[in-house]
């Protein structure tokens, strides 16, 4: 069982850019959407737009992209597929809220900035303090980014909404 | 100051007086929908949990409608999956593969109810706003999790009031409105907000049509589309009185208005729903497939219109056309009114509801290059099948029209 004091680890990797309002559909695909083994659906991350996206990332490797990011479809499989693939976190300008949620539930840190599109580059290492609510760039400097709320700290805490629904309900009458 | 609809329904639901916008509530959820595709998610989520009861069988909806009848072993087990789930809780409401349709218009014929606090792991869930609930789509994960629990967080959206004035003129319809809106809004434009529609013009518009403006509103990044419940609501859900409604002093983070009768056929061109342009502006595109359905634009109001352009003509050679109705009674329904059979002897075919060719799964994937001009909702790159293939958005009467001469074209001249 995951104790509650725990911190959220800091995310570490290198920058990969996106333009505005990537859509959950070259995120990952409708055809996929029969896949449920998250791992499948990871060899298909983002093959609308680059292909073999998850075999060139690095495990941590952030997304870095512009507005509206995730807009569309409610599909889990989207953020899912990115987690799968290796993506320790996405940093957008804003995000489409139930790309949020769901990034949220999974386990997948989403972070909001206004500015970190415009000077990251790509490649560029980052790592991400949660808690702190900062991005310190490859040069050492740091961009300062919103903080969640308490509850949606905790559900990062705890690695997603699963282990915080464990954690509800593990007690109960086994399936 | 007085509260919108969409405050009023989440006040209610979460046992309180007043809220306001941008407050965190929990709210006691009054229906709960997945389907075949998003609910096996939902379930592995609970099997991981160890525990899958829900809250209340009576509140869960599951509905099998992305990929129906099974076009894969893989559907079939997911099918089989959710259908021993529902057996399993004794959940009444299964929707079995021949007494469904897609499932937002299932939930609307049978379900959702003024005043209601709808999820659905679907993002256009937000289509029931229609009938004055809040309504709108979630994950599997946080499904399973109502599931369980019977309650959810919201941030309370602030609300942008659309007000939309005078009657439409022949051969423009609900798409078009919220074309035209979403191509004025962008697709964030009304990100994280509730997009209240209102004016004489939207108590003029059908309830079928303001399912339509509802069902897009997540395309512009809303949390939900919402229409204060009247007359036609409360006859349409079998209520006998509605009383949630905006205040007239109620506030409101932005205004949208709308003349009705100044507005032309719109196209959404492709790869974003908020390129969109009035069908004089489009130029020649040709179509090698129509597609009428989905929850945007297969209700009976929509085959009605598509019909009334196709009546005694064919579909052009080269291009083909397939119409889904949107559910089991609308397909029957247009049986009864000859509709079925205007399509097919128009050299079209016509589907059993379900989801169709909208998201690239099923009945009509477009291969490299082709252009579909379509009545659903989005025309994201490779939506609909190959990632070089192109998604034009229209009306119903659009793509009647455009079906009969293979290419884009204005509707209104075969509807004078």
């Amino acid at each position: 069982m995951e104790t509650r004091d725990k911190k959220i680890k800091e995310v570490q990797g290198r920058a990969w850019l996106f333009g505005d309002d990537i859509d959950t559909d070259v995120i990952l695909p409708g055809k996929y959407l029969v896949l449920t083994d998250p791992n499948e659906l990871a060899k298909h991350a983002l093959e609308g737009l680059v292909s073999d996206f998850s075999r060139k990332i690095s495990k941590g490797d952030i997304i870095v992209a512009g507005k509206n990011f995730g807009c569309g479809s409610s599909r889990e499989h989207a953020p899912l597929a990115l987690k799968y693939a290796g993506v320790g976190a996405v940093v957008a300008r804003s995000f489409s809220r139930i790309f949020f949620r769901n990034a949220i539930n999974i386990g997948l840190p989403v972070v909001v900035s206004k500015e970190a599109r415009d000077v990251i580059k790509e490649g560029e290492r980052l790592s991400i303090d949660l808690e702190g609510g900062f991005i310190i760039r490859e040069d050492g400097s740091r961009l300062v980014v919103g903080k969640y709320p308490e509850f949606l700290l905790e559900i990062l805490k705890d690695g997603g909404l699963l282990q915080n629904l464990k954690r509800r309900f593990g007690k109960e009458a086994k399936i | 100051m007085g509260m919108t609809i969409s405050e009023k329904i989440l006040a209610k639901a979460s046992g309180r007086q007043k809220v306001e916008a941008g407050e965190y509530i929990v709210g006691k959820i009054d229906l709960a929908m997945i389907h075949d595709l998003t609910g096996p998610l939902t379930l592995n989520v609970m099997k991981e949990v160890g525990y899958d009861k829900p809250w209340d069988p009576e509140k869960v909806v599951i509905i099998l409608d992305h990929q129906v009848p099974a076009n894969s072993t893989v559907t079939a087990e997911l099918h089989k999956q959710l259908r021993h789930y529902a057996k399993k809780h004794s959940i009444r409401n299964f929707h079995e593969v021949g007494r469904q349709g897609v499932c937002h218009q299932v939930l609307a014929e049978s379900y959702v109810k003024p005043g209601m606090l709808v999820v659905g792991a679907d993002s256009h869930t937000c289509s029931l706003g229609a009938l004055g609930a809040f309504a709108t789509g979630i994950g599997s994960t946080e499904m399973a999790s109502v599931i369980l629990t019977g309650e959810m967080w919201f941030r309370v959206p602030e609300t942008i009031k659309f007000n939309l004035k005078n009657r439409l003129s022949k051969g423009v319809s609900a798409k078009d409105i919220i074309l035209k809106i979403i191509g004025d809004m962008g697709v964030d434009g009304a990100l994280y907000r509730a997009a209240e529609f209102s004016g004489d013009g939207v108590e003029s518009l059908s309830v079928d049509s303001r399912l339509t403006m509802c069902n897009m509103a997540i395309e512009m990044g809303g949390k939900t589309g919402i229409v204060n419940p009247d007359k036609k609501t409360i006859e349409f859900t079998g209520v006998r009185e509605a009383p949630l409604r905006s205040d007239p002093d109620a506030g409101y983070a932005a205004h949208y208005e709308l003349d009705l009768g100044k507005l032309e056929p719109q196209v959404a061109m492709p790869h974003s729903v908020d390129n969109v342009k009035p069908i004089s502006e489009v130029g020649e595109v040709e179509a090698d497939q129509v597609f009428i359905g989905s929850c945007t634009n297969g209700r009976l109001e929509d085959l009605e219109a598509a019909a009334s352009v196709i009546r005694g003509r064919k579909v052009k050679d080269g291009t083909r056309l397939i119409v889904i109705p949107a559910s089991q009674r609308i397909y029957l329904e247009a049986e009864r009114k000859g509709y079925i059979r205007e399509f097919i002897e128009a050299g079209g075919v016509v589907c059993n509801p379900n989801c169709g060719p909208c998201l690239g799964g099923h009945m009509g994937i477009l291969a490299d290059g082709e252009v579909c001009v379509s009545t659903s909702n989005r025309n994201f790159i490779g939506r609909m099948g190959s990632t070089s293939s192109k998604v034009y958005l229209v009306s119903p009467e659009t793509a009647a029209a455009t079906a009969v001469e293979g290419k884009i074209t204005d509707p209104r001249k075969y509807l004078r």
